[in-house]
């Protein structure tokens, strides 16, 4: 019955993925691009947390926070991109 | 055109230091647990990335005057000691050895010499992932 439930929440985050993913095709300016990839992000977090209780194993504890690093720090570098055009500087205001 | 980035630069100096400890903590976790040098040092690395993000080239050179190149150097020299240390008491390269420790704060732990091996993974994938980054960073765009 659990795992039943837990199915369905795995059902509903892909299907949240897929919404992202058609945001990314679709997208109508770069910033859309960019924050759909970061909620795809964060919906893989919550996947693998769903997938850990099915799996009845703490050994993907450690991924949760490292997509949560990667993509915190993919985020920045592309928000730089965007607004810079570098993503690292060589020096700050001139 | 000055740039204000109070809200990135306090998240940076924040973030960094909570990504430092999770890779210290992968690094020493991975002789019982998932981790390890590789991924620790991929960690680090993308740590001292969200510094070089947040601020420029020029202050972190001051902030952490490292050469990376010659740090892919020391963990290569760090791999290979201990991998030859192990023959200079007549046993074949790379075996390695185990031992139960009193440590006053941890109390007994197991130190084996597979740690300083991993060090030396860890400090060349740090240094050869920061390598990559700067030097397509520092090319005039």
């Amino acid at each position: 019955m659990f795992d039943i439930l837990l199915l369905i929440c795995l059902c509903l985050i892909a299907v949240s993925i897929l919404a992202c993913i058609y945001r990314i095709i679709k997208g109508t300016s770069m910033p859309d691009r960019v924050i759909a990839l970061d909620t795809i992000g964060i919906n893989l977090i919550a996947a693998i947390a769903i997938f850990s209780v099915l799996l009845h194993t703490r050994a993907f504890f450690e991924v949760i926070l490292l997509i949560g690093i990667l993509s915190f720090v993919g985020t920045i570098a592309f928000a730089r991109f965007i607004e810079r055009g570098v993503v690292i500087e060589r020096k700050r205001d001139q | 055109m000055k740039s204000n980035d109070v809200m990135l630069h306090t998240l940076t100096r924040v973030v960094t230091f909570i990504i430092l400890a999770f890779s210290v903590y992968l690094f020493f976790a991975g002789h019982n647990n998932p981790g390890g040098g590789f991924i620790g040092g991929l960690m680090t690395a993308s740590a001292l990335l969200l510094m070089y993000l947040g601020f420029d080239m020029k202050s972190m050179k001051k902030a952490l005057p490292f050469n990376y190149t010659s740090m892919i150097a020391v963990g290569l020299l760090i791999a290979i000691a201990t991998g030859v240390s192990s023959m200079l008491f007549g046993y074949p390269f790379l075996t390695q050895f185990f031992e139960y420790y009193q440590i006053p704060i941890l109390g007994e732990t197991e130190l084996t010499t597979a740690l300083p091996f991993d060090l030396g993974v860890y400090l060349v994938v740090v240094a050869i992932a920061l390598t990559i980054i700067l030097t397509i960073a520092e090319d005039d765009a």
